[in-house]
């Protein structure tokens, strides 16, 4: 796939007239209000991140070639140090039908909290801990479209590591992850072509997914093991799953009702896990503009306590839409988990300047969080964020 | 003859020789305007939207729209954002549906997601314009009730002059007068009313072409707003009719690739 690359974009480019170009340049200061947790580790971080965006049309807009990269220079945290093929497929349109052949990000599901259902695509934990910046996925991805419902068919022909920070990165694990130690349950390893199947459709105001997937879990567990330099470290091991998912919204009123279900077998044991709750919005509140979403989600899994993030924890929020001419959003929220009140709060604000750059803030703090509680390893990593992006 | 008959057609006669009430005459006249654009089966757009403050700063969005008609039900239609740079690819379906709420969806790139939105939001901006969501969906005969007012001249034309008030929920008026003209149904001015009954926007459109010998289309819509001072331009180009799109390109699903 990578040897491909060059001659796609060469392609796209040497067709000038209709390659259209878009992306952006952005800026991030990352700065952290608690002294770090190990020596080597750094209290504040200036990166520059790049994402051009390619992509040419034929045929009539039924075929097209899309190439997205993502690169961030970082300094101070190696592994951030990294670039990333988003995207680089050939997708084909037949009346009902669509291919897409390439590398590819796919989104599934409907809660803000966390997202259970979505798990075609690995995480690029460096970037963020929302799971919400992604690895390129190589796959085939096969769509029909009917009036009774959309079918995919997913092979995924490969499995991309998720990223984890360096040593002297923030936001990480307890100990360094070793990623050249990665072990695997497939003997085939990376090279394991996982399956997916997805049936969405809507009936009057409710949306809803099924999801079936089968391969490599993009979400490892860890053991503890020794580096080549004697230090401890932890070892990811990806187990094989059989992962069956519902996603369901459904709009009544101003209520936002949504529900994402997951049931996930594995050698380790299988568990269900569930994410449910609603969105309230006040319409232009107080005469103005301004749009107010209350957001209540409550998520949980039978697993081990302590196994997940989300093991019964509560998410309360706050959703701002100034319905300005800068577009400018809030999203403030905190979950609680409600077995040992650990608690995790987080600020989102963006808004444009101009009509080509935006500014945006993230916020997060991490309060009271039990030794044994997942989150312990960032208890010392309150930050705030500041972005500055350039669109093109 | 029977004398129940007779009396029934005495009584009848002042009703028939008074003809339409204003209220049957507005609607006729909507009625009327409807049908006079109905056949189009699709068309395409593209539009530059200007917003200016009170300080006569500028902000500039485009848009391009694709609408197929629906016979029997609101029209489907489609937005795909080009500027803002930052919302570039983002795209936004609509079937709508008279007074029922319309479905929405909204196709956010950034994160590859299709996402169902309430539709709620009838008297909100739309892109932070002077134009609410309301301004700009599709006009079925049955989202008002109507009352012919008066005819009278209007530029060049001679217009129909109707106040309207909205019968689906959550609008941000209390009534709209429409100006209308009597040769093609062509709106030329519309005034809008708050809840409170003051006024508060005036749209006036221009630039009218025809298309394919029947279908009028404005080329210039200038929405002001009297209460806050600022408005809103909406430049039209590039109109094409029945370029053959399919139900197939108004799905959810195909949001995700609406370029």
């Amino acid at each position: 796939m990578r040897t491909l690359l060059p001659w796609l974009l060469v392609a796209a480019v040497s067709t000038v007239q209709a390659v259209e170009f878009s992306g952006n340049v952005a800026t991030e200061l990352l700065l952290f209000t608690e002294t770090e947790r190990i020596a080597e580790q750094f209290d504040e971080n200036l990166t520059i991140s790049f994402q051009p965006k390619l992509s040419r049309s034929w045929n009539n807009r039924n075929d097209e070639i899309v190439v997205e990269l993502f690169m961030r220079l970082d300094r101070r945290d190696d592994n951030r140090n990294h670039a990333d093929v988003r995207e680089l497929k050939w997708l084909h349109v037949d009346a009902n039908q669509e291919w897409r052949v390439g590398i590819d990000s796919v989104f599934w599901g409907v809660t803000e909290s966390q997202h259970l259902v979505d798990v075609i695509n690995s995480i690029d934990q460096v970037e963020g801990i929302d799971g919400e910046d992604k690895l390129g996925q190589p796959m085939i991805h096969y769509t029909n479209i009917q009036d009774y419902g959309v079918f995919h068919v997913f092979i995924l022909t490969g499995f991309r590591e998720p990223t984890f920070h360096s040593p002297e990165g923030r936001l990480r694990l307890p100990l360094a992850v070793d990623e050249d130690q990665a072990q695997f349950e497939s003997s085939d390893e990376e090279e394991h072509i996982d399956y997916a199947l997805r049936y969405a459709h809507y009936i009057g105001d409710t949306e809803f997914g099924l999801s079936l997937f089968d391969g490599t879990s993009r979400d490892p567990e860890f053991s503890q093991g020794l580096d080549d330099d004697n230090q401890p470290v932890l070892i990811p091991f990806y187990p094989q799953m059989t992962q069956f998912g519902l996603d369901l919204q459904s709009i009544i009123g101003d209520w936002m009702w949504k529900l994402e279900l997951i049931h996930r077998d594995q050698d380790s044991g299988s568990f269900t896990a569930t994410t449910t709750g609603f969105e309230y919005t006040f319409y232009g509140i107080l005469e103005s503009a301004v749009d107010l979403g209350t957001l209540l989600e409550y998520s949980y899994e039978d697993r081990d306590e302590n196994a997940g993030v989300f093991d019964n924890d509560l998410f309360a929020g706050l959703r701002f839409a100034f319905n300005d001419v800068q577009s400018s959003e809030i999203l403030a929220g905190m979950i609680v988990d409600t077995d040992n009140q650990s608690r995790t709060f987080r600020v989102e604000a963006n808004r444009r300047l101009g009509d080509s750059w935006k500014l945006t803030g993230e916020l997060q703090f991490f309060s009271n969080i039990d030794a044994d509680d997942p989150l312990s390893a960032y208890a010392q990593d309150d930050f705030i964020l500041l972005e500055l992006a350039r669109y093109f | 003859m029977n004398k129940r008959l007779v009396l029934a057609i005495l009584l009848g006669l002042p009703m028939l020789a008074q003809a339409q009430t204003p209220e049957e005459k507005g609607l006729q006249i909507a009625k009327d305007a409807d049908a006079f654009d109905s056949g189009f089966v699709d068309f395409t757009a593209d539009m530059v939207m200007t917003l200016k403050n009170k300080k006569g700063q500028t902000s500039s969005r485009q848009i391009r729209i694709r609408t197929l008609e629906v016979q029997g039900d609101g029209d489907k239609s489609l937005s795909i954002f080009d500027e803002p740079a930052d919302v570039k690819g983002t795209a936004m379906l609509t079937y709508s549906h008279g007074l029922e709420p319309d479905d929405q969806w909204l196709y956010l790139p950034a994160i590859k997601r299709v996402k169902r939105i309430s539709s709620r939001n009838k008297s909100g901006p739309f892109m932070g314009s002077e134009f609410a969501f309301e301004d700009l969906g599709s006009q079925e005969v049955e989202k008002y009730t109507y009352k012919w007012l008066r005819d009278e001249p209007c530029g060049e034309f001679e217009c129909y002059l109707i106040e309207r008030v909205p019968a689906y929920k959550f609008s941000g008026y209390k009534r709209q007068l429409v100006w209308m003209d009597k040769e093609a149904y062509r709106l030329m001015r519309v005034e809008y009313f708050d809840r409170k009954n003051e006024p508060l926007k005036t749209l006036v459109a221009t630039d009218y072409q025809q298309y394919l010998d029947r279908y009028w289309r404005a080329g210039k819509m200038e929405m002001t707003n009297h209460q806050n001072g600022k408005s809103t331009t909406l430049d039209w180009n590039n109109y094409q009719f029945k370029t053959g799109l399919t139900d197939n390109d108004f799905k959810s699903q195909t949001l995700k690739r609406a370029r």
